[in-house]
């Protein structure tokens, strides 16, 4: 299955160019943010400004805190302490500006047309209005031939284009991203990031987390690296990438493992085998 | 031995000639159940799926009673609404003692709990799956009940077949309100226990098999529609 052949080559379609206009709700201010389950810390003591006009790419290891970091963003779970708050003039309607696609595609049972109405209708728009932004996201996102298909039979790389579609077709200051292509294969990474980057350029605020280091690099204007539930390095994409500051940082840029401890591994010879002498 | 099987040739006999009283009472039988069923399903879906989806205080009660409630003894049920409708009872001016509307009111109360607490089952699952979408996308209360109803439809259609099983089967609720009244009220269990008593046992058994192929059927349909629905949508 060729997944990238009709992805967002997509001439003459309108998109919804926000570029010029002024944010309405960003930007997002996280003031000493801790969040905790059952007295364990998650997030702790986040300090940091989400702005708009650069996509923001969360790295870290798996268990970092970059898919709670994303749900406390997108108001999905409250904070324990600090503070959290979109400062745009609709700072107090943010939840209308923003939409997000996890890690796993939560697809309706229905067709893939109805999962797209399902998700505007929620936004109060006639069905004229739903109609055409439908189509026009199938189109962008090479779904048009799966319109009337059940959702949940398409592969796992159609069903997250589809996901992606449904939360762009939102119009979305910010869209949130919880490692998107963490299940796909090369092919649907790559069809799933092209859709990303025309997503991008019509200027809608990126924050996707990923622990792929080639993905941060292709997508990221700015990176924050999370370790163990800290933000430990929020700097330019080309800075972290050349000279990341923290140490941690540089160890995961370059491919170490990140031990509770740092402790060094014990070379192979150093093992003892069973039945060794 | 021979009293045996000429009953079972009779019965046969009876249901192949299908003669009027027999229609009628099965006509009766699934006229009361499906209404009731109806009546229950109309309660049932949206309770079950609001109690699924909402957290209020007292929630949890509410689920183990509608649980333990799956459980209510027929008899039971048709003794409270007996009591409810008959003369010297708070509803008695209606004079719904011994008609087919007192029939449907036990079994809609008898099956009622039994659509809600498995509508709230299957639908707490789903909402796993899909709340934090939901919460997401700003969809609103009353929205995400009807798409949770709808997205579960395969499996609600089992769980109202189970509550039209149940209802068409249980005879001690119908026989206290409905008074198994010949030509009134007299539906297809009622008829297999009164004959049974009086020994007229190719008409209890004719009845008997058709209840039991009434059941197969209704199984067979639950069976088929979950197998469809699971490989069209997965």
């Amino acid at each position: 299955m060729d997944e990238s052949r009709d992805s967002s080559a997509n001439k003459g379609i309108r998109l919804n160019q926000n570029q010029t206009t002024e944010p309405n709700i960003l930007p997002l201010v996280l003031d000493n943010v801790s969040y905790e389950v059952n007295g364990m810390r998650l997030i702790k003591e986040m300090t940091l400004a989400l702005k708009s006009g650069s996509s923001t790419i969360i790295l870290g290891p798996n268990g970092a805190g970059k898919s709670m970091l994303l749900r406390l963003c997108h108001g999905l779970i409250k904070p324990n302490d600090g503070t959290l708050s979109w400062q745009g003039p609709s700072g107090d309607n943010a939840s209308f500006y923003q939409a997000m696609v996890f890690q796993r595609p939560v697809m309706l049972r229905r067709s893939v047309t109805a999962n797209l109405h399902f998700g505007l209708k929620s936004r109060g728009l006639s069905r004229t209005e739903r109609n055409q932004i439908t189509e026009d996201m199938l189109q962008i996102t090479g779904l048009t031939r799966l319109a009337k298909t059940p959702a949940r039979s398409l592969s796992i790389g159609e069903q997250q284009r589809l996901a992606l579609a449904r939360a762009w077709s939102l119009k979305p200051e910010v869209l949130f991203l919880d490692e998107p292509t963490a299940n796909l294969d090369p092919a649907a990474t790559h069809s799933l990031e092209e859709i990303i980057g025309t997503i991008k350029a019509t200027g809608t605020k990126i924050v996707m987390s990923t622990h792929d280091l080639g993905q941060a690099k292709r997508l990221a204007d700015e990176v924050l690296f999370l370790y163990r539930g800290r933000l430990l390095e929020k700097a330019p994409a080309d800075k972290f990438f050349e000279a990341p500051q923290n140490d941690l940082a540089e160890a995961f840029l370059k491919g170490e493992l990140l031990w509770w401890h740092r402790q060094e591994l014990k070379p192979p010879s150093e093992i003892k085998h069973r039945g060794d002498q | 031995m021979s009293d045996f099987s000429e009953a079972f040739a009779a019965a046969f006999a009876l249901i192949i000639s299908f003669e009027s009283s027999l229609a009628e009472i099965v006509g009766l039988s699934l006229q009361i159940s499906l209404i009731a069923v109806l009546l229950a399903s109309l309660i049932g879906l949206p309770l079950g799926a609001a109690l699924a989806v909402f957290r209020f205080p007292g929630r949890l009660t509410l689920v183990v009673i509608l649980n333990a409630l799956m459980g209510l003894p027929p008899v039971v049920v048709g003794l409270i609404v007996y009591l409810l409708l008959s003369r010297s009872g708070p509803l008695g001016t209606l004079g719904l003692l011994f008609t087919p509307t007192a029939m449907i009111i036990a079994q809609t109360i008898l099956i009622t709990p039994i659509i809600a607490a498995l509508t709230r089952q299957s639908t707490d699952t789903l909402w796993k799956e899909y709340s934090e979408q939901f919460r997401s996308l700003g969809t609103r209360p009353d929205e995400t009940v009807i798409a949770l109803l709808w997205d579960n439809r395969f499996s609600l259609v089992t769980t109202i077949l189970a509550g039209f099983g149940r209802a068409s089967a249980e005879v001690g609720a119908v026989m206290i309100v409905g008074g198994n009244i010949d030509h009134v009220t007299r539906v297809m269990t009622t008829t297999i226990a009164l004959e049974t008593s009086k020994g007229n046992l190719a008409l209890a058994l004719g009845l008997g098999i058709i209840l039991l192929c009434l059941a197969l059927g209704v199984n067979a349909a639950a069976f088929l529609i979950n197998e469809a629905a699971v490989k069209r949508h997965g």
